[in-house]
């Protein structure tokens, strides 16, 4: 590492994924000298597993989306075992939005109002019109492909248009309007057209574990460049250990280790945390000291608590014809036909139906016949090819509501490669939401019944989360009952900022990278108006 | 065929592993593929088993004691019947046996060609999405606002 200098820095930004980029690029204009801090290393297109022949056995191995399985030197284990759910992330620049599907919606006006309107959970300190010029700042900059018109939602203006429907596509929208319910093409930041330095996508259809031509918007390619470009460090194979304190219990800097694996310690006036609403709790209970007892900012004893990971169940069935399976970006519409509360359901808030177009020829073969449905033998043949290529795949992207007992703790015994203790996670499911759930797929199962599926099988919860990692550093106006103020601010630490999905108040029913990412480009904002007070 | 040190397989559970791949997926002449025992798809399974050896292994001897001995030395019925009921057991020894050798069949190219795909990567050549017809989305259009305002 000869030639880095741990002079001190104005702002040191940990973790480089969604939040962290965003954050960078938005405070660059200020001039202030900012470095930031990643534990993983930049990936390279050429290295992605659709460049190859293994290019779906590698979803199993290298490119898995559990850390616990890929297990790279830049990967810290999980311990998940008390959890009905497992964890999805990527360690690396840009973070998971190199390994996430693109997905891109937005959280609704009302999941910002839940108690007021709902009477759960709690209400969040900010509202949809504030962040909404964020929504749209960061929709140009990550590149985003969709429709305008789509009245489940206000108006927004995807800068490209949408992703074509296909024959998945074509046959999940006329099963909609067969039953009259809402549906959209989603929007995506895979893109469409030619959009700042990336190719109009070539459907090479692997999206999730990387893209190797770079349609897809990941922030090593969207906000990075532009970040160095204006005066950002990052130093990449980076992991952070504790976040240091002085006697004036503001934040001093980061002691980490670096790609050689030597401690050093970095200085910095302020500390931005943007690791996941794991990592950074993580960080937060391994920065315990004798002035911070019980973890850095955790006065409110929240941090880590109210862990919030989108249950997701997945429905799938067979239909008669060739249609696009993996030949195509996997995600297609959305229906926000349940999204809004009907307390006629039995259940408050609601979810995201997320239509799929299919899989893989490997991984059709290796889900069926890992459940069961597809047998070994000599029925092999008959059954899987009346399977390959045919799936229509709807996920139920369920809101799940704050609860403290689902939490993120430190393993008391397992450690990371460094040495530092390991996130442990406790999450089960509440009875709000295993109601959503039940609803949620027999819905799915009437819209897949109507675009003449047959051989219905359900996953209630997928054997990996969807990696939306959210709620363990919630933001709120009382001290007692959030961790960041209204901007992102520590209550108890004034120079320490929080960016990621542990902000988030209540999780909505929609992936959450395009809300983190306009959360984060507000708390920067608000940064930039408050300079010269910004410790007050 | 390699030998056990650059397998990490004995000979014996090497033999029990080309013996259960040809039964999983057996041939099929009127498809015009072969079996996951063949040469080549038994060559890459092996080749390929890195990270899921352990388990491979343990699945191997979970195959023994199923069988009451080498699996590869049980009748052709009773090879059947046990790997049924090795399946049936779902466990993750089961669940992987079967992934590893899934994810090297299916991507052998005579079984690639046999379902009227192209042997080759995703990228670069990528793939043709049609358009589709986005007048279906009419109806939709002419919904009233569904959000809930909420400031």
């Amino acid at each position: 590492m000869a030639g880095h200098s741990n002079e001190m820095v104005d702002v040191l930004i940990i973790g480089s994924g969604a939040s962290g980029a965003a954050v960078a690029w938005s405070l660059a204009e200020t001039k202030m000298r900012i470095l930031c801090l990643e534990q993983g290393d930049w990936s390279k297109q050429s290295d992605f597993p659709s460049n190859g022949r293994d290019w779906e056995a590698r979803r199993y191995a290298d490119y898995d989306i559990s850390p616990n399985r890929r297990a790279r030197p830049t990967d810290y284990p999980i311990n998940e075992d008390n959890s009905v759910m497992k964890v999805a992330n990527f360690n690396g620049v840009g973070g998971g939005t190199v390994f996430y599907t693109a997905h891109w919606p937005r959280m609704h006006p009302s999941d910002f109002r839940v108690k007021s309107l709902d009477g759960v959970a709690d209400d969040w300190p900010i509202n949809y019109d504030m962040l909404e010029p964020f929504f749209s700042l960061n929709d140009r900059m990550m590149g985003v492909s969709g429709l305008t018109g789509d009245p489940a939602y206000p108006p927004r203006n995807p800068p490209m248009p949408p992703l074509p429907l296909g024959k998945t596509g074509t046959r999940y929208a006329q099963a909609m309007n067969k039953l009259g319910w809402h549906w959209w093409p989603s929007d995506s930041t895979i893109a469409t057209t030619d959009y700042d330095g990336r190719g109009a996508c070539i459907n090479l259809g692997h999206c999730t574990p990387g893209c190797a031509q770079g349609a897809k918007a990941s922030t090593d390619i969207t906000y990075w460049p532009h970040a160095i470009r204006a005066g950002v460090e990052i130093r990449p194979l980076c992991r952070v250990r504790e976040v240091t304190t002085n006697e004036h219990g503001m934040a001093s800097g980061a002691i980490y280790y670096d790609a050689d694996g030597v401690e050093r310690f970095q200085p910095a006036e302020v500390v931005i945390l943007a690791c996941n609403g794991i990592g950074t709790p993580r960080l937060l209970l391994n920065s315990a000291s004798s002035r911070f007892p019980n973890g850095l900012a955790n006065s409110s004893g929240l941090v880590g608590k109210n862990l919030m990971l989108h249950p997701w169940p997945q429905v799938r069935g067979y239909v008669d014809e060739r249609v696009d399976g993996d030949h195509a970006p996997m995600l297609s519409l959305w229906s926000k036909e349940f999204y809004e509360t009907d307390p006629n359901r039995g259940f408050v808030r609601g979810y995201t139906l997320q239509f799929a177009r299919g899989t893989g020829v490997v991984n059709e073969a290796v889900q069926n016949a890992s459940v069961g449905r597809l047998p070994w033998g000599k029925d092999h043949h008959k059954v899987y090819r009346d399977m390959v290529y045919r799936r229509l795949q709807i996920g139920v992207a369920c809101e799940d509501l704050p609860e403290e007992h689902n939490r993120v703790t430190l393993d008391p015994v397992l450690k990371d490669s460094h040495g530092i203790p390991v996130p442990r996670i406790d999450y089960t499911i509440s009875e709000n939401t295993a109601r959503m759930m039940d609803h949620g797929i027999a819905r799915a199962e009437d819209i897949l019944r109507a675009a003449g599926a047959t051989g219905l099988y359900t996953s209630r919860t997928l054997l990996n989360s969807p990696g939306h990692l959210l709620g363990t550093a919630r933001m709120g106006t009382d001290p007692e009952r959030s961790v960041v103020n209204e901007w992102g601010r520590s209550h108890d630490v004034k120079n320490l900022f929080i960016v990621d999905g542990s902000v988030w108040v209540t999780s909505g029913g929609v992936n959450p990278t395009s809300t983190i990412q306009a959360v984060a480009l507000y708390i920067a904002d608000q940064m930039k108006q408050r300079l010269a007070t910004l410790f007050d | 065929m390699r030998n056990e040190s650059e397998t990490g397989l004995s000979p014996a559970e090497s033999r029990d592993l080309r013996c259960i791949a040809g039964v999983m997926i057996p041939a099929d002449a009127g498809l015009g593929v072969p079996g996951a025992d063949d040469a080549a798809i038994f060559a890459d399974v092996v080749k390929s088993l890195g990270r899921d050896l352990p388990d491979v292994r343990a699945a191997l001897a979970d195959l023994t004691a199923l069988s009451g001995g080498a699996f590869a030395d049980l009748p052709a019925d009773r090879q059947e019947a046990v790997t049924h009921a090795f399946h049936a057991t779902l466990s993750r020894t089961a669940i992987t046996l079967g992934r590893v050798i899934l994810q090297c069949y299916y991507r052998d190219d005579r079984v690639v060609r046999s379902l009227g795909l192209e042997p080759r990567p995703p990228f670069p050549l990528g793939h043709k999405l049609e358009q589709g017809d986005w007048s279906l989305l009419d109806p939709v259009r002419a919904r009233p606002k569904m959000w809930r305002d909420a400031p």
